[in-house]
């Protein structure tokens, strides 16, 4: 379904990216995994058209994306849930919602909030309220919960589990199972490599721009060097 | 001391009619201080395009002979909508000639494109004025509706000039304040204002929504031009500079980049100016006349801004990007 090749990606002078390729199949989930600083956010910038690569290809369905606008991409089927979460805090919940479904019309937005909200209760509680005003996991409930109203068939996850309390993760580790299994081909970056290997099929180690490993889950949850610079040993 | 109540009141109307005058403009700065954190100081420009814009259709009509056989409400309609939507256009094209080649300067640089487009525009129309009538100051025809007035109780009179501004300003500020909040582009523009890389990743065609923002907010002014001429009557093409500074100023007084607080703002600065126009005189003896209000509205724009400096109404405008 994705298909990234030799992909660079430079800040100014410093090259970020240095010719970095994978693949997603539909229906996977794929992880990509390694230390700050890696290349895997500006991955996913990357693929969203946030940034532009410098060289390489980057095919969605065999059709190339890259020199595509952010919001073209999102009408091609790939939705990006930002690191940081990103929701926007002055709009309510229910807005934040509605805003991710921007690219599509018609009376489908609506069944589609409601199965966010049955996914995520707490937000339906929340829906009048300023996005703001919410704690760190109902915000990234909401920046899952918005990235699906696009009704991707591709989402691209960047560390879902940052600053949430283990109870939590493991709730929206969940949902990201629930959600692959409704369809949706996912491309998840985590620095929490231990949930990360435990949902995902397939995954890749990106080391300063490049990757160094890749295999099925299982491989690299056996894998002495993942076990050492990331499953703590 | 002469403080009785029907100067008061009148005073009251004063300020009233030109505080909306200022919320009108004040929007244009704020709105688009809100998508891009940059003052477009040429809005002044625009605010005076759209009062051209109904000079010159009256005088047309005039010159035709048509203007006393139509029904001046349909007028006075007629020139608001191509104000509007003449100075939005202009606003449009001037932030993708001036500005958006400059997306991701450094701050000062569209500043002083803006600068140059405020000159520019004003010479702009200075030359096209001077060349289609030989002269750029301008008055409005007088319309014959808008000099009567109702009386209100026994003391005040309320001219249809001060009754037609406060009625299309909250028209459009209604209006406004349905399409920021209710609809799916102001929905947008507020997605964009607060975070417009998040924004692109819901799919929203940023710079559209950006021109989109110019367009609303010089429609606003244009409003405000038309507003200004048909009120005071006398225009030319630095007419401007003082309403513009005083608008900015009441943008930034309610917080920059706060919709409802351009207004608040705007109201704010113009009761002051009036009653400070008024009463100056009178409350010190003589001592300052009524050539002070600027000084006295801007010294309580400094008191405010040193013990509020995100304004009255003002928030963080945008979030710290993580």
């Amino acid at each position: 379904m994705l298909k990234v090749e030799r992909i660079q990606v430079f800040y100014d002078a410093i090259q970020a990216l240095k010719g970095l390729s994978f693949t997603v199949a539909q229906g996977e989930i794929v992880t990509l995994l390694g230390a700050n600083g890696a290349g895997k956010s500006t991955t996913l910038k990357t693929i969203s058209g946030l940034l532009q690569p410098r060289g390489g290809q980057i095919e969605l369905d065999g059709k190339p994306l890259a020199g595509s606008a952010p919001h073209e991409i999102v009408r091609l089927g790939v939705a990006h849930v930002p690191e940081g979460r990103r929701i926007f805090p002055r709009l309510t919940v229910l807005e934040n919602l509605k805003i991710g479904a921007y690219t599509r019309h018609g009376a489908a937005i609506g069944d589609d909030i409601e199965r966010v909200f049955a996914l995520f209760p707490r937000l339906k509680e929340r829906a009048r309220q300023s996005a703001g005003t919410l704690s760190g996991g109902e915000q990234q409930m909401l920046a899952i919960g918005r990235g699906l109203m696009a009704c991707p068939r591709l989402l691209l996850l960047d560390e879902p589990s940052m600053g949430l309390a283990p109870i939590l993760v493991e709730q929206i580790f969940a949902i990201i199972l629930q959600i692959n299994r409704e369809g949706v081909t996912i491309l998840l970056v985590e620095q929490n490599a231990a949930m990360a290997l435990a949902v995902c099929h397939r995954g890749y180690v990106l080391e300063t721009g490049t990757i160094i490993l890749e295999g099925k889950a299982s491989e690299l949850a056996g894998n002495d060097r993942v076990r050492q610079a990331y499953l703590g040993g | 001391m002469a403080l009785s109540l029907d100067i008061f009141l009148q005073v009251l109307m004063d300020g009233i009619v030109l505080g909306f005058m200022y919320a009108l403009i004040a929007l244009g700065y704020t709105m688009v201080y809100g998508v891009l954190e940059f003052i477009n100081f040429a809005h002044s420009e625009i605010f005076v395009l759209g009062a051209f814009v109904g000079v010159e259709i009256l005088l047309a009509l005039e010159s035709s002979g048509t203007l006393a056989a139509l029904n001046p409400a349909f007028v006075v309609l007629m020139i608001i909508l191509a104000g509007m939507i003449v100075s939005g256009l202009a606003a449009v094209a001037l932030e993708r000639t001036a500005y958006r080649p400059l997306r991701g300067a450094p701050r000062l640089v569209p500043l002083i494109s803006a600068i140059g487009a405020s000159f520019f525009l004003q010479d702009f129309i200075r030359l096209v004025e001077s060349v289609w009538h030989n002269s750029f100051y301008l008055s409005y025809p007088t319309l014959s509706l808008l000099d009567r007035s109702v009386r209100l109780g026994a003391m005040v009179e309320v001219p249809f000039k001060s009754i037609l501004v406060i009625a299309t300003a909250l028209a459009m500020l209604a209006g406004l304040y349905l399409f920021v909040n209710k609809t799916r582009l102001g929905t947008a523009i507020r997605a964009v204002a607060q975070d417009p890389d998040a924004a692109a990743l819901m799919g929203i065609p940023v710079n559209r929504i950006i021109s989109l923002t110019f367009f609303v907010g010089g429609a606003m002014g244009g409003v405000a031009g038309v507003l200004f001429g048909l009120h005071y009557s006398l225009v030319n093409p630095y007419t401007g500079f003082v309403p513009g500074l005083k608008a900015f100023t009441a943008a930034v007084l309610g917080g920059i980049g706060n919709i409802p607080g351009a207004v608040l703002g705007g109201l704010v600065l113009g009761l002051m100016e009036a009653f400070a126009a008024s009463y100056l005189g009178i409350l010190t003896d003589g001592a300052f006349g009524a050539e002070y209000k600027d000084v006295f509205a801007f010294v309580i724009l400094i008191l405010i801004l040193i013990f509020r400096p995100k304004g009255l109404l003002g928030e963080k405008v945008r979030e710290e990007g993580v």
